[in-house]
């Protein structure tokens, strides 16, 4: 098994223009993720946690700095290879869920796995994973008839369908009940150990970051702190 | 809802195109018909006339004398007379004589004139008016009995006694257009040269070349004008498909960024909105053709006599295209649009 870092960041700067004023997001930072561990990041609103998922998922580009993730350098990356890296590399898991509204788990799932580039029902590996989220039987239901927790169960398993090397997930338990939080942050425990998945992990909940091997604590588009 | 108001307006258009096409086709076809119908050979018309108009009279004299031609077994003139633009109009004829050459009306109801004041209308005719035999109806502002109702597709949808028409139309002596029966059909290529050679001015055509000139392209402006209504089709399509897909764009802001997060390139966003526009095209080509279907009905049931109007198979297609061509060049600001969305602004759109 490959050890070297799945994440290598240095001096990584993102700077955003609004209107004529230059706003730094990210100054400088420096990280590296190993494949197979439960990283969790915490700061308060306005850190540069955001951005920093942003670009290693490849919705944006940095300013300047190197950005190597599932060994692709994303500093010298067009917009096509951004979309590449999202459909075969990386994952998102979001607050809000994102779920399509009009499909039901089981399309939003399929979709997922037709823009990844297979149509075919998926493995049993995946079958297991969903007895692990505990939605099998909830697939053919409506976002809008599903508890958050479920939702958000959804959105898990959508996410990991094409098998990413990282899977992001941005306050996955922001919008979830003590109880659904809990829940979820033991899917991903379990996909961590069982499956060796690599997370990444917005959160503002001391509990939920608990849930991490470590803890990367940011500030001011810097990390400050890894504990 | 959206879809479908975006389908029906889609159709609205290919409703016009098929109508219009089905009105100039029905006309021509029920001309067609009918002057097959007459069972002349050779048709001669006043100096100066074209397919759809009759310039001034011919003497009965010259329908005398081209009875006696050779080859020619007998000549009957007809007066023309329109009652409702160019699309309905009587025939003044010597009812004798059209019969030998013809082998006569079919009557449904009644039969033929029995007085001055009667005329003859076919099926189609007596449906628009609601008229049997024996009723009075106005035409060219005046009563006239009906003493026959014939089957369509002879002569014409209304038929009065030759001398009548002469005297309502001031046309004493004359007619407008005489048709020859010949004493046999292979003459009719050496009859209208010897006749066109004897009758410089006149414009004499064998039948079957006469009806052969009712079609689309020998109707002064009729070929541009569906051209233009195809272009109103294809501007409508486009308008109502951009109006349509960019308020979809903008209500799927939120979806699209989700789709694009999953890995969804420009070209799939794009593909879909163009797939979702050629659905609403097909689906309003569809519906525009059951629409004309509607309206052919409704004309049949309300005009069957002044607008003949048919179903033209054969430009469902043409009027397909034409809208997906409209659909297809509305959705492509929409759907560049679209894919070219910032993923990120995208998600956090409410």
């Amino acid at each position: 098994m490959n050890s070297g870092p799945i994440i290598e960041i240095r001096d990584l700067r993102k700077t955003y223009q609004v209107g004529k004023v230059d706003v730094p997001a990210l100054r400088g930072v420096d990280l590296t993720v190993k494949p197979g561990e439960f990283v969790a990041i915490v700061g308060p609103s306005g850190s540069g946690k955001s951005t920093l998922f942003h670009i290693i998922g490849g919705l944006t580009p940095p300013t300047s700095g190197e950005v190597r993730v599932a060994g692709q350098d994303l500093a010298a990356m067009t917009e096509a290879g951004r979309t590449r890296l999202r459909k075969r590399s990386v994952a998102f898991v979001f607050q809000k869920f994102n779920l399509l509204p009009n499909l039901t788990a089981r399309d939003n799932i399929a979709i997922a796995r037709y823009i990844g580039g297979s149509d075919s029902k998926p493995e049993a590996s995946f079958e297991e994973a969903l007895r692990l989220l505990g939605i099998a039987n909830r697939l053919d239901h409506k976002p809008s008839e599903l508890s958050g927790g479920e939702q958000q169960r959804v959105a898990i398993a959508r996410a990991i369908v094409n098998h990413p090397a990282i899977l992001l997930a941005d306050e996955p338990t922001g919008n979830l009940d003590s109880e659904s939080s809990k829940a979820v942050l033991e899917v991903l425990r379990g996909l961590n150990e069982r499956l060796g998945q690599t997370i990444l992990m917005i959160t503002h909940n001391p509990e939920a970051a608990a849930y991490g091997h470590y803890i990367v604590h940011m500030r001011d588009g810097r990390i400050i702190e890894r504990a | 809802m959206r879809s479908l108001l975006s389908i029906l307006l889609i159709g609205v258009p290919v409703t016009l195109i098929l109508c219009l096409v089905g009105l100039s086709h029905g006309f021509l076809e029920d001309s067609q018909r009918r002057t097959r119908g007459i069972g002349a050979d050779v048709i001669v018309r006043p100096p100066g006339s074209t397919l759809l108009t009759l310039s001034g009279g011919i003497s009965d004299k010259i329908v005398d004398w081209l009875g006696k031609q050779p080859h020619v077994k007998m000549a009957v003139g007809a007066v023309n007379q329109p009652v409702q633009g160019i699309t309905l109009g009587a025939t003044g004829i010597d009812l004798k004589q059209f019969n030998r050459m013809s082998g006569g009306f079919t009557y449904l109801h009644g039969g033929p004139f029995q007085a001055p004041g009667d005329v003859i209308i076919d099926q189609f005719y007596a449906d628009q008016q609601r008229a049997h035999v024996g009723d009075r109806i106005v035409i060219l502002n005046t009563p006239w009995r009906v003493s026959g109702i014939i089957e369509g597709g002879k002569l014409a949808h209304i038929v009065f006694p030759l001398g009548v028409l002469q005297e309502k139309t001031s046309h004493i002596g004359q007619v407008s257009q005489i048709y020859l029966k010949l004493d046999d059909v292979a003459n009719t290529a050496a009859v209208v040269q010897d006749l066109k050679e004897k009758l410089p001015d006149y414009p004499i055509y064998s039948m079957a070349e006469f009806t052969s000139l009712y079609n689309v392209n020998n109707i002064p402006a009729l070929r541009e004008f569906i051209i233009v209504i195809m272009a109103i089709g294809v501007i409508i399509g486009f308008a109502v498909v951009l109006l349509s897909m960019y308020m979809a764009v903008l209500q799927r802001t939120r979806e699209i960024g989700i789709l694009k997060s999953l890995g969804a390139s420009q070209v799939f966003i794009l593909r879909i909105i163009l797939t979702e526009a050629v659905i609403l095209g097909m689906g309003g080509t569809i519906l525009g053709i059951a629409m004309s279907f509607g309206a052919c009905w409704l004309i049949r049931t309300v005009e069957p006599a002044s607008i003949p109007m048919v179903i033209v198979p054969f430009w469902w297609p043409i009027a397909g295209v034409v809208t997906l061509i409209g659909t297809a060049l509305g959705a492509l600001y929409p759907g560049l649009s679209a894919a070219r969305h910032d993923t990120i602004e995208a998600l956090a759109y409410e």
